[in-house]
């Protein structure tokens, strides 16, 4: 029905009898325009806060009137042309905006008059408005936490609620932290701009972070019930994707994709039937998505060829796996090398008890377990159930299954996921 | 989710209008752009196919072209949020049919392919 509608611009009003389908046509536009409504505009009155509130008074326009109008032939089109009136009437009543204003106003008149069509003028600098968007989101003065709500918000066109759901938070918690981030653009004075060029690295580095730190919290849930969250990772992909088509230069930007897209392939495989989580090597792969290693080795290889960085490498050892047609194929002393070599680009606790996992499969547990050891006292994994696990892991196959046993039931103790913990049970039963 | 989404329509006299093409083309860049669409491509006319059916126990090959109506001519595979995304993806697609080729009728249909969201674990 909704496809049917959709479709014929000239139709009388669709929805007359159905206010249900208009709105979720209205919802599913919104979905898919926001991001880019919201960058257009700020563009114009360079502050994302308002620009969210004058795309967001589109929105309430559209769900008044697309029912009783139906919906335009290119609605997105038609919410930028009603944002941008907004923006400039808004602008025209705030007093405080005077001097501002003259500026904008003159400008705006002055572009209407030199490019007839200013449609088409915000289309064209929609790519950078879009970076602008993801770059001001991902701000390095936001905390991570704000980083996150406020790109869900923006770029995903996610609301409060499903933010809150997501991260297992209170909604208030989530409205909380957009409102205070979008405070703090302001008061910071931070511009709705792109990066100067020396500083590019490191504000991609915020960006890449949030991302995935979004698809995490989907494939390997810190928290809660379940084990995976399959439509946090798709968002995450979604973004990584978007992004690497606005920034197609950057190497990492490729390599965080084939990360993602290499990893969400197991998705299919990690569940068991009780919903329980099952480990790479025990993964049936032939429940592997095809489709999705296919792109993130094509992504990988897109990366490999302009340079690569931290996650290239991740994503070149999650190929390894990906491209192992059984767990014993595995080509463990490439992914033991290529942990070394990711440990120097971008070392890190993690990565060294990773590390630890790939030679205890090349050389053998006891080589391994040296490594593991050695990270006994690092602060950082002081509470990171996966080090007893991974010592767990390599004192049983040396035998030494007392202190194995103990390892398992401290992973099992620190881990806040209950699907992970009764692995972790379970191992420990088993030495 | 995926969506699978085949055009059929009967086969054309003609090619179809340079315009419709780059239209469709662009259309195409902004939902890679977008981050979903994973891949889509033309479909040749069934005579270049062939089909391998299976009845009362044999397998038999025929070769192409079948007598139906309609022709399958492209398809695209999407990832979204929700089906009503897809519909409107498809609606645009369609959309450019009807602006830029004159008389040109069809359908597209949009199918779902099973995904871990329909395999949760038993609550």
């Amino acid at each position: 029905m909704v496809g049917s509608v959709a479709m014929t611009a000239a139709d009388p009003p669709p929805y007359e009898h159905d206010h249900d389908a208009a709105r979720h046509a209205v919802e599913t536009v919104w979905r898919m325009e926001s991001a880019r409504l919201v960058a257009g505009i700020a563009r114009l009155v360079r502050d994302v806060g308002v620009a969210e509130e004058i795309a967001q008074d589109a929105l309430l326009i559209a769900l008044e009137r697309w029912p009783r109008e139906g919906v335009p032939g290119n609605p997105g089109a038609w919410l930028m042309a009603t944002a941008k009136h907004r923006a400039v009437d808004l602008l025209r009543r705030r007093t405080r905006y005077e001097d501002k204003l003259g500026e904008l106003g003159r400008d705006l008149r002055a572009r209407q008059e030199a490019e007839p069509d200013l449609d088409d003028a915000l289309d064209d600098h929609i790519g950078d408005d879009m970076l602008r968007l993801v770059f001001t989101a991902c701000h390095p003065v936001l905390s991570t936490e704000a980083r996150v709500a406020l790109t869900l918000r923006l770029l995903c066109g996610l609301t409060t609620e499903e933010i809150a759901r997501a991260f297992l938070v209170p909604e208030p918690t989530v409205g909380q932290r957009v409102v205070r981030a979008k405070r703090t653009l302001a008061a910071k004075r931070v511009r709705f701009e792109l990066p100067a060029p020396e500083e590019l690295a490191a504000r991609l580095a915020s960006v890449l972070e949030v991302v995935y730190l979004v698809f995490n919290e989907g494939y390997s849930a810190t928290a809660g019930d379940d084990w995976v969250r399959p439509s946090l990772c798709e968002e995450a992909m979604r973004l990584g994707r978007v992004l690497a088509g606005l920034v197609p230069d950057e190497p990492e930007a490729h390599g965080l994709v084939a990360l993602m897209e290499i990893q969400a392939s197991r998705i299919p495989a990690r569940i068991g039937p009780s919903g329980e989580p099952i480990l790479l090597l025990d993964q049936d792969r032939r429940r592997w998505d095809r489709l999705l290693v296919r792109h993130g080795l094509a992504a990988l290889a897109r990366a490999e060829a302009l340079g690569g960085g931290p996650y290239t490498l991740q994503a070149a050892i999650a190929a390894c796996h990906a491209r192992a047609a059984r767990a014993e194929d595995t080509d463990w002393e490439r992914i033991a090398a290529l942990y070394r070599v990711l440990a120097h680009v971008s070392p890190s606790p993690v990565v060294e008890l990773n590390r630890a996992v790939a030679v205890g499969m090349a050389a053998g547990p006891a080589e391994g377990l040296r490594i593991a050891d050695a990270l006994a006292g690092e602060r950082a994994l002081a509470s990171y159930p996966q080090l007893p696990a991974v010592r767990g892991d390599l004192l049983a196959r040396l035998g030494r299954t007392e202190e194995a046993r103990r390892e398992f039931e401290r992973a099992a103790a620190l881990t806040r996921n209950e699907r992970e913990r009764a692995v972790f049970l379970a191992r420990a039963a088993a030495c | 989710m995926r969506y699978l989404v085949l055009l059929e329509a009967a086969q054309p006299d003609t090619p179809p209008p340079p315009d419709l093409m780059e239209a469709i083309a662009k259309l195409g860049e902004e939902a890679v752009g977008a981050g979903v669409l994973l891949d889509t491509a033309g479909l040749a006319p069934s005579a270049a196919g062939s089909r391998v059916r299976l009845a009362g126990g044999s397998l038999s090959v025929t070769d192409g072209p079948f007598a139906e109506a309609k022709e399958m001519i492209s398809y695209a595979l999407y990832e979204v949020r929700s089906k009503e995304e897809v519909v409107e993806w498809t609606s645009r697609f369609v959309r450019l049919h009807r602006d830029l080729w004159a008389g040109w009728e069809g359908d597209a249909r949009i199918l779902k392919v099973f995904g871990p969201e329909d395999f949760g674990p038993p609550a």
